[in-house]
């Protein structure tokens, strides 16, 4: 033991030898098998980590002397501290980023465009869900490599809808067809205290993104210029949720905050439950999870989701460059994409590689995410300043979802100062 | 738990001094040079003060004046985001949920003290085990308190209506609905920092002589007469002390409101404090510049509160 502690800084000054004489040489040159380096990787899910090394382990076959060392930080201190990272010139080499946040980054020269990837073709775009590589390209480059994706869904109780009497829903599911089923359970088993339906309405993924899209509206106009939330069609797409909990076929936003809508979804307190690909993991591993399955989401004027992806992206600034564009290259390929939906990380972005995605939960029918992702997927709505909008969605939408304003009047101030906040942009 | 502005305020003596011996002469107003050496002494403490806490201070002042992109790079701008202040509503009604939770959190000081006098009793027995009792929330994690009080609330499953509806009152939803909400944080604040003050309150009970109390007795004062005479005069300068502390952690409200009310609350927006709007728009609307402005507004809110606190001093602490 002794020994050992005195040699550590032999070995210390050692490694830093190595590193110091290998880092230049593996930074502007082409990548090959004997490059040597060290390069990060930063990330936010745990729940990934043993499919990555997985992955890591794979690219360590091809280049075995680069180094990737995983960084994980939670979520909740993830963008804070790449932001940071950002400001002093050291981010990680490689890191996750997602559709929100990608403007922001491009725009302000922090993220390594793909281009020479493309160019030499070691990375073919259209093996990927299109609506990803556009969620990822700035300026007609593209800069971040799709690595999952995921759509919404209607997740359903079916023991609570043949208590209720109410039909499975299918793909011919209108909202009207929704409206009555969910009015039907609440008002048949509110004695046991059971809802129609919870969804997440803070942020509009889970929920009025999708409805707003299926009415005709939009959230954001294409060229992300101008706020969509004046459009009557998009303010149909809000009063469905907020006619929802006016009738009681919802818990109330109160209700939805005490207790949060995945947690009355997994203890049989509600039959329907607006979620997506993100949701199979906790579903499956749910106390009720043989009771539940999934179906398309209802349509109105057309049949509609957001899909939403997360992308793995090199720093402009890294100084092991090229390593880390062939980590992010290997991290494309079908065989890593396979291996992550094999071991239930995510459903890959790769077209083609999630059928083990599929095969994941045997009893829910996860083939609806990839029909949809296929079919009528709309992206994720952003702007090189996302965060500046979806605060004020935030600030303002509860009041039209509880019925304290009229849907119309807050809808018109949330295009009036998201239209602001878009020209400050 | 800082005094951190205790500097910025300048009073001479600090508020647990101990009394200064009588002397023939009034104490004159030291003039001789100590020489380097004190300052030796302090140096790394004043290297820490000046380089986490005063240069800091003094960054945040500047960038109040600037426009600060996501990844830095400012641009002068003048007074502008004291202006965007001042026609914010929301800082307004920040302030003011601020001052609701502080003055919460202070109500729980005399509740405190009755409860430090309780525990120094002569002769209870467990004593010990009591005031780590007590003491234990305030060295909890916020985020631990707030998970356990989150539950406690709960409006549809929460024990706290299960026991209102048992007496047949139908409690609202407590964190969720404007106004409650910043009580029912207030609340748990309170109850978390009621160990502090039993600590800080306990100690200053001990040192008082029980001959006061001995000759009070003789007198024939009652309980009661002996508490309000000699207990709480004698312990005013704790007292003034925890009442400095509370108000500083009071406006510096942050992880319990977050974890309690949590992310999808629809009365969020009227239940902010300050340092939650400084947060929100320094990392979540990364206007680091504004939040700078706020930033220094929460500094000189607790400046001034505390510049009067040490004025009124006068009026009701007593050093021996």
């Amino acid at each position: 033991m002794r020994k050992i502690t005195r040699l550590a800084p032999l070995a210390l000054v050692a490694a830093l030898a190595l590193t110091s004489c290998s880092a230049p040489a593996a930074s502007d040159e082409a990548v090959t098998e004997d490059s040597q380096a060290s390069i990060s990787y930063a990330i936010w899910d745990e729940n990934q980590v043993p499919a990555l090394e997985a992955n890591i382990a794979a690219f360590n076959e091809i280049y075995p002397n680069i180094e990737v060392k995983i960084d994980i930080t939670p979520w909740a201190q993830y963008w804070t501290k790449l932001q940071t990272q950002a400001s002093g010139d050291t981010l990680p080499d490689v890191f996750w980023m997602n559709g929100p946040n990608f403007q922001l980054y491009a725009a302000n020269d922090q993220l390594e465009p793909m281009t020479n990837l493309i160019d030499d073709g070691t990375v073919d775009p259209a093996n990927y869900v299109e609506v990803l590589n556009d969620l990822y390209s700035f300026n007609d480059q593209q800069y971040g490599m799709p690595k999952d994706f995921d759509t919404v869904a209607l997740w359903y109780n079916k023991v609570i809808l043949a208590e209720a009497g109410v039909d499975i829903p299918d793909d011919t599911w209108t909202w009207e067809d929704f409206a009555t089923a969910a009015k039907t359970v609440s008002d048949t088993l509110a004695d046991q205290g059971i809802y129609g339906v919870a969804t997440g309405l803070t942020g509009g993924q889970e929920g009025y993104y999708n409805t707003i899209l299926q009415a005709g509206g939009s959230i954001l106009s294409e060229d992300g210029t101008t706020s969509g939330y004046d459009d009557p069609k998009t303010i149909k797409g809000l009063q469905f949720w907020a006619d929802l909990i006016a009738d009681g076929s919802s818990p109330s936003l109160q209700q939805l905050s005490d207790t949060p809508h995945n947690a009355w979804f997994t203890s049989s307190k509600t039959a329907f439950f607006w979620s997506g690909t993100w949701s199979v993991a906790e579903l499956a591993a749910a106390s009720n999870t043989l009771d539940l399955n999934v179906a398309p989401l209802p349509q109105d004027e057309k049949q509609a989701t957001v899909i939403h992806g997360l992308a793995n992206v090199v720093s402009a600034g890294s100084e092991n460059k090229s390593a880390a564009q062939a980590f992010q290259a290997y991290l494309g390929t079908e065989e890593a994409q396979t291996l992550q939906a094999e071991m239930g990380a995510a459903n890959p972005a790769f077209i083609g590689a999630g059928q083990a995605f599929l095969d994941s939960v045997e009893h829910f029918d996860l083939e609806v995410f990839i029909d949809e992702a296929d079919n009528y997927a709309y992206p994720f709505p952003v702007s090189k300043d996302t965060a500046a909008w979806t605060t004020i969605e935030n600030e303002l939408l509860p009041q039209a979802f509880s019925g304290t304003r009229t849907v119309e009047d807050v809808a018109n101030e949330l295009a009036t100062r998201m239209n602001k906040a878009l020209a400050a942009e | 738990m800082t005094l951190r502005t205790g500097s910025t305020v300048g009073e001479s003596r600090a508020p647990v001094d101990r009394p200064v011996p009588v002397s023939a002469r009034p104490p004159k107003k030291q003039t001789s040079f100590d020489g380097y050496w004190p300052w030796l002494f302090v140096l790394p403490t004043l290297l820490g003060v000046l380089g986490f806490y005063i240069w800091p201070i003094v960054q945040t002042g500047y960038l109040s004046f600037t426009e600060t992109g996501p990844f830095g790079g400012e641009e002068f701008v003048g007074l502008d985001n004291y202006q965007t202040m001042l026609a914010d509503g929301n800082v307004g009604q920040a302030l003011i949920n601020t001052l609701i939770y502080t003055v919460i959190v202070l109500a729980g000081i005399p509740i405190a003290l009755l409860m430090a006098n309780l525990v120094n009793q002569p002769g209870l027995r467990f004593a010990s085990f009591y005031r780590v009792l007590f003491f234990m929330p305030y060295i909890a994690m916020p985020t631990a308190v707030a998970l356990v009080w989150r539950m406690i609330y709960n409006g549809d499953f929460g024990i706290l209506n299960w026991m209102l509806s048992l007496v047949g009152i139908d409690g609202p939803y407590w964190t969720s609905t404007p106004g409650f909400a910043i009580v029912s944080v207030g609340i748990v604040g309170m109850w978390a920092s009621l160990g502090f003050g039993i600590i800080i309150l306990g100690a200053a009970l001990k040192n008082i002589s029980p001959e006061y109390y001995e000759a009070a007795q003789l007198d024939g004062a009652t309980t009661w007469k002996q508490f309000t005479s000699i207990t709480v005069p004698l312990v005013t300068p704790s007292l003034f002390f925890v009442t400095i502390i509370s108000v500083i952690n009071g406006f510096q409200l942050f992880d319990l409101l977050y974890a309690i009310m949590g992310q999808y609350n629809p009365a969020l927006v009227q239940s902010q404090s300050l340092v939650y709007i400084f947060y929100n728009q320094a990392f979540i609307q990364n206007d680091k510049g504004y939040a700078a402005a706020i930033g220094m507004l929460i500094l000189v809110v607790i400046g001034i509160v505390t510049f009067f606190q040490f004025q009124m001093q006068k009026k009701w602490v007593n050093y021996v």
